[in-house]
């Protein structure tokens, strides 16, 4: 009987704000659609790459991908024309190699224009919230970074391994999180996410943005990435996190690892 | 105007053939919501129940039945709870389960517990089953386990005296066959919850950790010690277990290719199910193999045992050294943390024992 209550009501709010019969003009509002693609310096990487060790960072490490799950946010819209921001405040994890969500929609429809287009990697820390949010508990075995360093989620889990100085095939698993120092009594926390500028898009109804991510990027700039020194354990690691970081976004202008793609209409 | 017809037409499809008391094609069994653990309701998303084998109270008694009794077996001589215990929250305390031919099977048998949260809904040590009712075919019919054939399994119980009229009673009709069945099983599996260790009433504030006990989690979480948490859960994640498939290190080839033998991916050889860390007291011995008795040695393995292969997941730590070289007193903590997630409630929950005794 609830089921048809509820289809009752919506039907009922659909008629009462959608009157196509009353000569009301109606804003033309689109949601947004966003794909997300992944190269290496320019060659996609498709499911059939993980696992294979093929591709050479900027210190020389060849290496493989076995995983690559992240999490973005806080798509925002900034109307060039009325300086009005659009945020639907959802966010999507992404899960390359299993193919999942690399298609997302943020719940929210903004009036077709020209808008600055913008996202969070990973949670700022007002969205941060240990434990705030059940599906990414329940992702991939939980999504979750532990209290000792400050709870709250991963931002991403790059995993693989590489040829190390020795010839020894090694694993390395580039996790990042909010920068968190256990060594000190609070832990000392530093927001570590960033904001992706995608610039200037004609958003009509039906327009795609793809979204680039350069794996090749988390290890070149502005820090040369050495993965014999940094491999594993580089959550509880402060300083590292402050270099991926660095080499994710844009910092002191270097290139960050997002790009934009194929705008389609 | 066109979304309100839709609306509106999908409003009279569902009135048509669908009720809010359960009844289905003019049957009604009595529904039965699955009692989810304050626990879960607070951190992890709801159980996975399909829509076309809602539990009732009917189908759960029925498949509880069907869970104890020995006609399933060609023989009858074994039945799912042969190798599925309540005492070893539903596993075996050997390390591989002997068949009604005396033959041994080749993996341990794994536990029975809040199956309804695993959301990838891959059943086995390696997955080959995407469902409970799918898990529930197998082992009928595997030679090496109850070696029945499935119309002889249905024939027995169509000539008992009491089951075509549970058929009936839980779903409408008393011809009794493998669909049916698997259904009530897979209905009373998804009873089997646990959460109510001393670990969940700790997270619920009814409890304290030992400093021990509190050290082995931090043990647990510490990436720098056991990294446990990357595959096996978090407070968040009560479950303790990712459900997903991992090489753990445990050999540098495999006679037993897990996960790559269901794919035929190479990448895949030789990954297993995590399982989940719940109940561990019980659910000895451990690893897909049942290699190891005791807990000591399972913490052995990740600290000291560790062995490289080309497909050993990446969150395996100082391979060339075994490990990561946890100290004894870590080892010792780390174990008392992992057994304050007993819940001896669950295995001796009356409502989970054989009712045909």
């Amino acid at each position: 009987m609830k089921k048809i209550a509820l289809l009752l009501a919506v039907a009922t709010a659909v008629v009462a704000c959608k009157n196509d019969d009353n000569g009301t003009p109606i804003p033309a509002d689109t949601s947004v659609d966003f794909t997300f693609s992944h190269n290496w310096d320019g060659d996609e990487i498709e499911n059939s790459d993980f696992d294979v060790i093929q591709y050479t960072n900027a210190n020389g490490e060849e290496l493989s991908i076995s995983k690559l799950v992240y999490l973005i946010s806080d798509v925002t819209f900034e109307s060039v024309t009325t300086g009005e921001v659009y945020d639907a405040g959802d966010y999507n994890l992404v899960n390359v190699r299993q193919g999942t969500n690399l298609n997302f929609t943020p719940d929210i429809e903004i009036p077709e224009g020209e808008y600055l287009v913008s996202f969070t990697f990973g949670f700022d820390d007002e969205d941060n919230i240990d434990g705030a949010y059940l599906d990414l508990n329940s992702a991939d075995g939980g999504w979750n970074v532990p209290m000792m360093l400050g709870g709250g989620y991963h931002y991403m889990r790059l995993e693989g391994k590489f040829i190390d100085n020795t010839s020894t095939e090694t694993n390395y698993a580039y996790h990042t999180i909010r920068a968190a120092d256990p060594s000190t009594t609070p832990v000392t926390l530093q927001d570590t996410s960033f904001e992706v500028d995608l610039g200037q898009i004609a958003i009509g109804s039906g327009t795609n943005i793809e979204v680039k991510m350069n794996l090749a990027q988390w290890f070149e700039d502005p820090n040369l990435w050495d993965l014999n020194v940094l491999n594993q354990m580089l959550m509880p690691n402060f300083d590292a996190q402050i270099l991926m970081h660095q080499n994710g976004s844009t910092y002191q202008n270097s290139e960050g690892v997002f790009s934009l793609g194929a705008v389609t209409q | 105007m066109k979304r309100c017809l839709i609306y509106f037409s999908l409003g009279f499809v569902l009135l048509s053939c669908s009720t809010d008391d359960g009844k289905v094609d003019g049957y009604t069994a009595t529904p039965l919501e699955l009692q989810i653990p304050q626990i879960f309701e607070d951190r992890i998303l709801p159980p996975v129940i399909p829509a076309d084998n809602p539990q009732t109270v009917e189908g759960v008694a029925l498949g509880r039945k069907l869970f104890f009794d020995k006609r399933l077996s060609a023989d009858n001589t074994l039945a799912c709870a042969g190798c599925h215990s309540p005492a070893n929250a539903f596993s075996d305390a050997r390390q591989f389960s002997v068949g009604i031919d005396g033959i041994e099977g080749t993996r341990n048998s794994m536990p029975l517990f809040n199956l309804a949260w695993n959301y990838n809904e891959l059943f086995f040590w390696d997955g080959r089953a995407n469902s409970i009712e799918n898990q529930a075919l197998e082992p009928v019919v595997d030679p090496i386990e109850m070696h029945n054939t499935w119309s002889e399994a249905a024939n027995s119980l169509q000539s008992d005296s009491e089951y075509p009229e549970l058929f009936q009673q839980a779903f409408g009709t008393s011809t009794i066959d493998s669909v049916l069945v698997t259904k009530a099983i897979a209905q009373f599996l998804r009873t089997l919850i646990s959460a109510n260790s001393k670990f969940d009433r700790y997270l619920m504030g009814t409890a304290e950790l030992s400093p021990e006990e509190q050290n082995g989690l931090n043990v647990f979480m510490d990436e720098n010690r056991g990294d446990c948490f990357h595959c096996h859960g978090n407070p968040n994640n009560p479950l303790w277990t990712d459900n997903i498939f991992h090489n753990n290190g445990l050999d540098e080839s495999f006679s037993d290719r897990g996960r790559g033998a269901v794919t035929g991916d190479p990448r895949e050889f030789g990954q297993f199910k995590s399982p989940s860390l719940r109940n561990l007291e019980f659910t000895a011995p451990y690893m897909h193999d049942g290699r190891f008795e005791t807990i000591e040695e399972v913490i052995d393995h990740y600290s000291e045992g560790l062995v490289y292969s080309e497909t050993i997941d990446p969150l395996m730590k100082k391979v060339a050294e075994g490990g990561v070289g946890l100290s004894e007193q870590d080892k010792a903590d780390l174990k008392a943390f992992l057994l304050t997630l007993s819940d001896p409630s669950f295995v001796n929950n009356p409502d989970f024992q054989d009712p045909n005794q």
